[in-house]
């Protein structure tokens, strides 16, 4: 397991699950991995970004930049445990858990108004001025009670997203 | 492009293969929920559903599975059964290959010796020389599938020599041309390849009139646009087979077809190819084994059992564009061939997706944004 032998003992798979809080099941975290073969062509026991870009659907993602620096050179362990928020099982906390670290790109813990400003330039491309976009997003966040120099934490996003019935989940194919 | 949601079907189900997956066409902006409202910090922060797609296709994308080889369900793994396995894998290799490959010794040997008479001798009487080699070609195909021990199920009248027509296909491997070639002598738009191969497309398929492509050049498409319509007009030349896919499927699903094949002004044969699993994957994934390793592969097996369907002709419509006629002629043939289609581009094999598509997510967004910030 993290090379590019193609047979999971059942020692690894209870490892990977242990390590992703049960996100997935042993038949899923069978699929992830045969998935994860198939993305590392190179057999370096990790995807790298081009394996990664090679995905023409995950290309095309607005947010699929942001995405690489997180899941880059990752084994195949710390792999489930990136797709562990996207799981049926995983609980709301860690589904905005997930969303605040796109948003946190320096990893400190505090989301900054510039750290909101790039992902929804990601989003929104060219079709919105830089202008605009710093206005709306201005006007939003006042209305919600912070202001442009707020450092907004996890707790923060959980109070703005817990009531929002978010819906992330994936499904992993199991022949 | 592919707005699933996140919930991709698992493609393992054989009984999936006629229905056609709808969620491939939902235009990326037209999603299920149309948010609307007044916009606020949440409806910002909230990238849940962008999220979701990318992790659903890292989990399984579409175009990915279209390059999945399938290796079949191992049967051999009981007391009973493996000796049977063990007996036919001597066999096959022990008997079989030896009598195929002293088969196509054989045809090539006859073939070389009427070729390279016919070739040089007849130089100045074309007409003559044209049909022969025509005749010669279609032998020298029909050793090779007899190789492989090739059933072919004809299906639907045979292609005639018109002219202004050409012959489009699904793509699996290069053996889809040879087992067409057989029954008829096309000409055939090919990329080039090095050694053997290279060499047989260089002296015995510019006879029956090929067309060369490079794709890792930029203008290339142009020069072979041009080429495409010269041969197309040409009375005297063999009819054109076209493999608009530009790529090797896996013969389950079908890619984009270019539309180079539907702008000829010509009318458009549709053929169906479907290869029969059971007995070998012939889908030629040309990342994995090179050409020899997939036709000794080819030859190792009990049989190469396919059916070819030749359907009706079509012509473009009035009002449709070139790229609206390649998407109904793809139609055609996937429903045929029992193909799910993909609305991938089989190049992207090669290289990255144009901007335009995240364009397009990015331009939906905005203009969702901007609308919600009108509303009160």
């Amino acid at each position: 397991m993290g090379n590019s032998s193609s047979m999971l003992t059942q020692y690894d798979i209870e490892e990977v699950q242990q390590h992703c809080n049960n996100a997935f099941s042993q038949q899923e975290i069978v699929s992830l991995y045969e998935r994860f073969c198939q993305l590392d062509r190179s057999g370096g026991g990790f995807v790298s970004a081009e394996e990664f870009l090679s995905v023409p659907e995950f290309a095309v993602n607005p947010l699929s930049q942001r995405l690489l620096r997180m899941v880059d050179g990752l084994n195949f362990k710390e792999f489930v445990a990136f797709l562990s928020a996207f799981s049926p099982r995983a609980t709301l906390q860690q589904k905005i858990e997930f969303i605040f670290k796109v948003y946190d790109s320096d990893g400190n813990g505090k989301v900054t108004f510039n750290d909101m400003l790039d992902v929804l330039r990601d989003l929104t491309g060219q079709f919105i001025s830089e202008k605009q976009r710093t206005q709306v997003l201005t006007q939003v966040l006042e209305e919600a009670g912070y202001t442009k120099e707020s450092l907004l934490v996890l707790s923060d996003f959980v109070k703005i997203l817990g009531s929002s019935g978010l819906k992330m989940e994936v499904e992993v194919p199991v022949d | 492009m592919s707005s699933s949601q996140g919930k991709l079907k698992p493609s393992s189900s054989e009984l999936d293969l006629d229905r056609p997956n709808i969620e491939d066409y939902l235009p990326s902006g037209a999603s299920i929920h149309e948010p609307h409202g007044k916009l606020h910090l949440r409806d910002l922060l909230d990238i849940s559903p962008i999220l979701t797609e990318a992790a659903g296709a890292i989990v399984d994308d579409s175009f990915t599975r279209c390059f999945k080889s399938n290796p079949p369900e191992p049967w051999n793994w009981n007391v009973y059964l493996f000796p049977l396995w063990c007996f036919g894998v001597v066999f096959r290799y022990m008997i079989l290959f030896p009598l195929r490959a002293l088969v196509l010794t054989i045809g090539w040997i006859i073939f070389l010796s009427c070729f390279i008479p016919v070739h040089f001798l007849l130089k100045g009487n074309d007409a003559l020389r044209k049909k022969l080699e025509r005749v010669l070609v279609e032998l020298i195909c029909s050793f090779f599938v007899a190789s492989w021990t090739g059933v072919v199920k004809y299906h639907g009248p045979r292609p005639s020599m018109r002219p202004k027509q050409v012959f489009v296909a699904n793509h699996t491997s290069m053996i889809d041309f040879i087992i067409l070639e057989q029954m008829t002598a096309f000409a055939v738009i090919m990329q080039k390849h090095p050694g053997w191969v290279g060499l047989l497309q260089s002296t015995i398929l510019e006879s029956v009139g090929c067309i060369w492509f490079n794709r890792s050049e930029a203008k290339d498409r142009e020069i072979v646009a041009r080429k495409l319509r010269d041969h197309s007009q040409g009375a005297d030349n063999n009819p054109l087979l076209i493999f608009p896919e530009g790529t090797c499927v896996n013969n389950q699903y079908s890619v984009m077809f270019k539309k180079g094949a539907f702008e000829l002004g010509c009318t458009v044969c549709p053929v169906a190819i479907k290869y029969n699993k059971i007995f070998v994957d012939a889908f030629w994934n040309s990342r994995k084994q090179s050409f020899t390793m997939h036709l000794l592969q080819l030859m190792t097996s009990w049989a190469v059992v396919c059916d070819v369907w030749y359907l009706e002709p079509q012509n473009l419509r009035p009002g449709e564009t070139p790229i609206e006629f390649a998407e109904r002629v793809r139609d055609i043939i996937s429903v045929r061939a029992g193909l799910k289609k993909v609305p991938w581009d089989g190049y992207l094999k090669y290289s990255r997706p144009s901007p335009k598509h995240r364009e397009r997510k990015q331009q939906s967004f905005a203009e969702s944004v901007l609308r919600r910030l009108e509303e009160k």
